[in-house]
């Protein structure tokens, strides 16, 4: 067992499809939240070999899609501050905020840092005692336990130079949002897999019983998009609406306590501005009062500047999921992955950016 | 940016272990899942073991998987 082939076979995938394409009669619309998700899909041409009853549309489960570019400015303008190193997780650098991105920053002379995990940006902090280290903190629920532990091992080291830049977003508050605006009407909830192995699949409760939607959680390989397609499928047919596991190897109902408690004892909820949406309460992460000395925005006067947006960039609109990347003007002539106008095509998991690397999808 | 993927604990020291993800081995923090042993698979993300896999429910979905196969090969 390797947990990765096994779940690509494609005479098993073969089986899902014909057991989709003959329980499939309602037609309905499904979304996946979440970015990776999006990915596998478009990867592996899922849309397609789906029937013509099942419509998907993808949601706004990518952190750095719906990072907010006051949010992206304050980063940008905390990499201008003397003695200042950031530390970032890739995906950031090319992402433009109002006047210029992290990348643009860095080749004027910013110290800016691709790290693969919050360890290593520790480890720049104790090599270089006499600077300060930012570390963006950028990530739903799956990431932010990892940035609990770094402040935890910062204290436990007595390491002074690091600080974080909290704007994680949790996802339950914004599907509310989401599904309280009415804007898209959905017939089922493919639930983010590796947000749910952390907070686990009775957060998503609240829309199964109150809204009547039917939720699977699900992994991201091939066959668990199609088996969850296929368990939603069962569900609406059979007048249900539960939240399912599909991803039983690594979901659990009750979520993985240990993460869920160090990332409380460090942070409380507050409110955050999501790309497309705006604020909303509880759907942010603030560090509590014994952790504030870590805290960027508390140890820096961060000033960004006015706050624009890019002219005719409709990510905002394809993160909520009312329109898609073949209904935006700039997409593949202006905003390329390569000169990225809008985040949806930077981050790799961003829709922009699965339609434009895989195609296929523009039809649908 | 929520990507985990599956790797296998080599050895454990204190709060670390090595783990080989795709033939290389690197190191992981087990801050997050204290209870992984050796021979464990565990999902890692940004270099954290986030869960630890379970192998008995991974036979179970592929299974499943397997007769909806043979039951759509039936019904042509």
């Amino acid at each position: 067992m390797k947990f990765i082939s096994e779940f690509r076979r494609s005479e098993l995938a073969a089986g899902l499809i014909s057991q989709i394409q003959r329980r499939s009669k309602t037609p309905v619309r499904f979304m996946e939240f979440c970015g990776g998700h999006t990915v596998t899909i478009f990867r592996y041409g899922i849309r397609q070999v789906l029937p013509k009853t099942i419509e998907m549309v993808s949601g706004p489960g990518c952190p750095i899609c719906v990072t907010a570019n006051a949010d992206l400015d304050k980063a940008i303008a905390l990499s201008q501050t003397p003695e200042v190193i950031i530390a970032t997780f890739g995906d950031m650098l090319k992402v433009p905020g109002s006047h210029s991105s992290l990348q643009e920053a860095k080749a004027d002379g910013a110290d800016v840092r691709t790290v693969y995990s919050t360890m290593d940006a520790l480890k720049i902090a104790e090599d270089n005692p006499d600077k300060t280290v930012v570390f963006l903190g950028i990530g739903f629920e799956t990431t932010a336990p990892t940035i609990a532990v770094s402040i935890l091992q910062a204290e436990e080291k007595g390491i002074k130079n690091y600080y974080v830049l909290s704007l994680h977003k949790l996802c339950p508050p914004v599907i509310r949002v989401l599904l309280d605006s009415g804007e898209v009407k959905l017939d089922g909830l493919i639930c983010p897999g590796h947000v749910s192995a952390i907070i686990g699949s009775r957060p998503w409760e609240f829309i199964a019983r109150d809204y009547g939607i039917p939720c699977v959680v699900s992994g991201f390989e091939p066959l668990d998009i199609l088996q969850s397609v296929d368990m939603l499928v069962s569900q609406v047919e059979n007048g249900k609406s539960e939240v399912e596991i599909a991803y039983r190897r690594g979901v659990r109902p009750e979520g993985n306590q240990q993460a869920l408690r160090l990332m409380e004892q460090v942070f409380e909820p507050c409110p955050a501005r999501w790309r497309g949406m705006g604020e909303v309460d509880h759907s942010g992460l603030k560090l509590r009062k014994k952790y504030q000395r870590f805290d960027a925005e508390l140890a820096f006067d961060i000033e960004p500047g006015p706050t624009h947006e890019p002219v005719g960039c409709i990510c905002g609109d394809i993160l909520r999921g009312v329109k898609t990347p073949a209904d935006c003007q700039l997409f593949g002539k202006a905003c390329t992955p390569q000169y990225p106008i809008g985040p949806c095509m930077v981050s790799a998991e961003g829709s922009c950016s699965a339609y434009y690397l895989y195609g296929g999808g523009l039809e649908g | 940016m929520c990507l985990a993927i599956p790797a296998l604990i080599k050895s454990i020291e204190n709060k670390e272990a090595e783990a080989e993800i795709g033939g290389i081995t690197r190191k992981i923090s087990l801050w997050l899942t204290p209870e992984a042993k050796v021979g464990d698979y565990v999902l890692v993300h940004t270099g954290y073991a986030i869960n630890i896999l379970d192998q008995q429910e991974a036979e179970e979905t592929l299974t499943l998987l397997r007769q909806i196969a043979k039951l759509a090969e039936e019904k042509g």
